[in-house]
């Protein structure tokens, strides 16, 4: 199982330091916007995190009469407390998901199977970058809380199948020499937007301003960039290191 | 002898190529699970307490 281990062993220091990086980031970055958007979201009497899909809102409002008078503590599940809790939560989820992507992203450095150092690792991170935010943010772009949005869901199966669309677009642009498989990869990379994402319900609208939602737009691609390049060039770097060593 | 030798070694190379294969996919597989995990449950504690990650990361959320 040495492929594997040294896959496994890459990941886990990659994910530890992007994720720590990352959490300084986006705690001054996405973080405060954040924050900042959720007092417009709690000034909102009968909050509830899902009133933005139909169903949640009718059960929201059925759920209203009952609850009112509770109002504003209303029964929600946990979840960490504000300050140094959620910040370390928070933390833990970011490198969990930097180790997840550097799983696949080494995972596919060994498929591979070229010599990879940290530029190579970053061209790959750059390539994570367009598949997993770039091309599911034209759809679905990032979301302050109380954001409207469509199902969850079908919003789900949407990121998912553009993620996966543009990676093996991608990969068929980068690794395939035929004009064949070029504009199979456009098409592939094409046609998520021409199905097109799960619209918003009409005549719902967004509780924070507009310019706070678009500076968290930036914030959060911002971050997602710096998270991508850390992740290719550290990985790359430190597969090529364990690789030598087994 | 030495032909057998040769044929036995590119054998032997071609099952660790196919063994690193597999391992690398496994590997792969893991990723996913950890990100779909983190990002797309629907447990609500594992929202909340990944929440910000979520927003940040642009996964559907909420």
């Amino acid at each position: 199982m040495s492929v594997f281990r040294s896959i496994v062993f890459t990941s886990v220091l990659t994910g530890l330091i992007v994720g720590v990086a990352v959490s300084a980031v986006q705690h001054f970055g996405t973080t405060p916007l954040i924050l900042q958007a959720e007092t417009y979201e709690n000034a909102v009497p009968a909050h509830n995190h899902e009133a933005a899909t139909p169903e949640a809102g009718q059960e929201a409002a059925a759920a209203a009469p009952a609850t009112a008078e509770a109002a504003p503590a209303e029964e929600e599940a946990w979840g960490p407390a504000d300050g140094a809790e959620r910040f370390l939560y928070t933390a833990a989820a970011n490198i969990l998901t930097a180790i997840g992507y550097a799983l696949v992203l080494t995972g596919l450095f060994s498929l591979r199977s070229k010599t990879i150092g940290w530029r190579e690792g970053l061209l790959w991170g750059l390539g994570g970058f367009a598949a997993v935010m770039l091309a599911p943010m034209l759809g679905l772009p990032p979301e302050l809380p109380g954001t409207p949005a469509a199902p969850l869901f079908d919003r789900q199966v949407w990121w998912i199948g553009t993620v996966a669309a543009t990676a093996a677009g991608l990969a068929l642009i980068a690794f395939q020499r035929k004009p064949w498989a070029a504009v199979l990869g456009i098409v592939l990379i094409v046609a998520p937007h021409v199905i097109g994402a799960p619209a918003m319900p009409e005549g719902e609208t967004a509780l924070a301003p507009a310019v706070l939602e678009h500076r968290f737009i930036v914030a959060a691609v911002v971050s997602s960039f710096i998270f991508w390049a850390l992740l290719g060039s550290i990985s790359g770097s430190l597969y090529r290191r364990f690789e030598a060593s087994a | 002898m030495s032909v057998q030798q040769n044929a036995s070694t590119t054998v032997a190379a071609s099952g660790a190529r196919a063994g690193s294969v597999v391992q690398s996919a496994m590997a792969v597989c893991l990723g996913l699970f950890v990100v779909g995990f983190v990002g797309f449950s629907h447990v609500e504690i594992v929202h909340n307490a990944a929440h910000d990650t979520r927003h940040a990361n642009a996964f559907p959320c909420h």
